[in-house]
């Protein structure tokens, strides 16, 4: 499965990284590379395997459906790049 | 009486209570000595001596009052992963360089419940990704055992203040060997406890599956007082194991006597120096010695650990480094012309190449047409690598091994070369552990060259006090885990006459 520049270009814009082409073309080399060595698990057979997504097989703990959180609004608007008037504010999406 | 520099947290404890110095005394004394040395090192990326002292005080009040605990007014540092209430916490990254944390981390709240004195935060690799501590935005740490090599990753920080003795103990995390390897680099005592042992709550997450808090320290007994102090179940961390957490401290000296040792036969195969082997079959004597018994073990698959780790870590990495987005925290670009522009700006600025190029190959691993053969197939093989330990602990009572297969390399030397992957295979004997869960340590275990060289220790679930009891014992016939970077005048160490 090698990789081309239109590749990374798509990984880029789905992972939304604005890449330069000289990162791109350095992201082509190196992702390549570490393909090449992630692959090694192909020559596996893993059929009998079933897929762990985690250290022990635990299940999802829950809890009562309460309200913990105090409102925290200003504190958390305060490290926000932009806000005004208990908003974050984002560039014009609508026009 | 040992210099209070010199000195590990029991011993600082000791010391607090019998009143030989105070606890703003220690700690005024370690502030200066991170001002002397930290240039060089660049060990901390931040440093809060007002809060410091002011705790310190604090403590020496409660000492006065007799309401202190054990460890009251004992200082030590954070990693800069852990978030801190009104203290930047910026995980190495320009993304977070003018955070400032809105709440504390459990494993920061619980230190501070024991009463013990933060002096800074240390460096780290970018977002913990890096076996190195050169992917920091704040730039390389320097390895104090010798200023041209590294002290390893990704907590390069806290391993490098330990060693250098700006501070007798740091909190570190470890995802695939943050804490082990840069033990082993710098002559510490290095454990990560088993997943869930410790919330990961307000550790800003890198793998969730994967990451777990523990801490550097020069002894098995300061390593055994910390953990105790921040383990335990939260119900902030919805993978927090609620388990009561063992009195560790009580277990340090149960003797070796029967012992079960598996040597893993690829863990002492080709890539490993042979001079650390030497030394690392000294060591293992050394338990015999003890009446451990030793056995060769198989690991199967470990040959695949690090191909599965660099699909699930960075695979969790894109999902949880999504949230970077320039909206409600964290770097923004100037005037974003529209809200993707922003996002892919914001991004393209905060971030630093290595944590780019994971959160691309993450975004790739889960791309439709690929997921199953990198994502699951990645999973279907941690499966397999767990039930190797499985296997091997139905054996043995614990794995041993080195921790790198080489001591601390020269900075600049892997890192920004063309083929990352070279630096991935750094962390070759410590991923599997990471994938299954378990607990894991590294302690010195011998020094080649000058320098230092470390053991692995690998464990059954939650079977931390054992790994801490082992390698207490190994300090009470070594001592390895006392020898510190070169000796000089006055606290005994180098640039310090």
């Amino acid at each position: 499965m090698a990789l081309a520049l239109k590749d990374i270009e798509n990984i880029a814009h789905l992972a939304r990284l604005q890449l330069s082409e000289a990162e791109k073309t350095e992201a082509l080399d190196s992702i390549s590379s570490i393909l090449s060595m992630i692959d090694q698990m192909q020559a596996l057979d893993t059929a009998g395997a079933d897929p762990l997504s985690h250290g022990f097989d635990a299940s999802q703990r829950l809890r009562p459906d309460v309200v913990t959180e105090t409102d925290q609004r200003d504190t958390l608007l305060k490290l926000a790049p932009n806000a005004a008037e208990g908003l974050f504010l984002v560039p014009k999406v609508l026009e | 009486m040992t210099h209070m520099m010199n000195q590990g947290v029991a011993e600082l404890a000791q010391s607090l209570a019998r009143k030989d110095f105070s606890s703003v005394e220690v700690t005024q004394a370690f502030l200066d000595r991170i001002q002397l040395h930290n240039n060089d090192l660049n060990a901390f990326v931040t440093i809060t001596g007002e809060q410091a002292l002011a705790q310190a005080k604090t403590a020496d009040a409660m000492r006065a009052a007799g309401t202190a605990g054990p460890w009251t007014g004992v200082p030590f540092a954070h990693k800069d992963i852990f978030c801190t209430a009104g203290v930047r916490t910026a995980c190495g990254s320009r993304m977070l360089d003018k955070f400032i944390a809105p709440y504390n981390a459990t494993v920061v709240e619980k230190l501070n419940a024991a009463g013990m004195v933060m002096l800074g935060k240390t460096n780290m690799d970018e977002f913990a990704m890096g076996s190195s501590n050169e992917t920091s935005w704040y730039g390389p740490v320097k390895n104090p055992w010798d200023r041209t090599l590294v002290p390893g990753g990704s907590s390069g920080g806290s391993a490098s203040a330990v060693a250098a003795h700006l501070c007798p103990a740091a909190t570190a995390t470890d995802t695939g060997g943050s804490i082990r390897q840069p033990a082993a680099f710098c002559g510490l005592t290095g454990i990560k406890p088993t997943y869930g042992r410790i919330s990961r709550w307000g550790m800003i997450a890198f793998a969730s599956s994967l990451d777990q808090a523990g801490v550097l320290t020069r002894s098995a007994e300061d390593a055994a007082i910390l953990l105790h102090t921040m383990s335990g179940f939260d119900p902030k961390d919805s993978t927090s194991v609620d388990l009561p957490v063992p009195d560790y401290l009580a277990t340090l000296d149960k003797p070796l006597k029967g012992l079960r040792i598996g040597l893993p036969k690829q863990h002492f195969a080709e890539g490993l120096n042979p001079q650390v082997e030497k030394l690392i079959r000294d060591a293992l004597a050394e338990f015999e010695k003890q009446g451990a018994i030793l056995k060769e073990v198989s690991l199967d698959n470990s040959h695949l650990s690090v191909s599965a780790y660099y699909v699930i870590a960075p695979a969790e990495a894109s999902a949880n480094l999504s949230r970077y987005d320039g909206v409600r925290y964290g770097h923004r670009c100037d005037k974003p012309v529209d809200l993707e522009d922003m996002y892919k700006r914001s991004r393209a600025e905060g971030f630093g190449a290595e944590v780019k190029r994971r959160i691309m190959v993450g975004t790739y691993a889960l791309t439709a047409g690929f997921y199953d053969a990198y994502y699951i197939k990645a999973q279907k093989i941690r499966r397999l690598i767990k039930d190797d330990f499985d296997r091997a602990f139905s054996e043995v009572d614990v794995i041993m091994g080195p921790t790198s297969p080489h001591t601390a390399f020269a900075l600049g030397s892997k890192h920004k070369q063309k083929d990352p992957v070279a630096m991935y295979l750094e962390d070759i004997y410590t991923i599997a552990v990471n994938l299954a869960g378990l607990p894991g340590m590294s302690i010195p275990a011998g020094l080649l060259n000058g320098l230092p060289v470390g053991l692995q220790i690998v464990g059954r679930d939650f079977s931390e006090g054992q790994l801490l009891n082992i390698a207490h014992r190994f300090q009470q016939a070594t001592d390895w885990h006392t020898r510190t970077p070169g000796v000089g005048a006055g606290t005994g160490l180098k640039g310090d006459q």
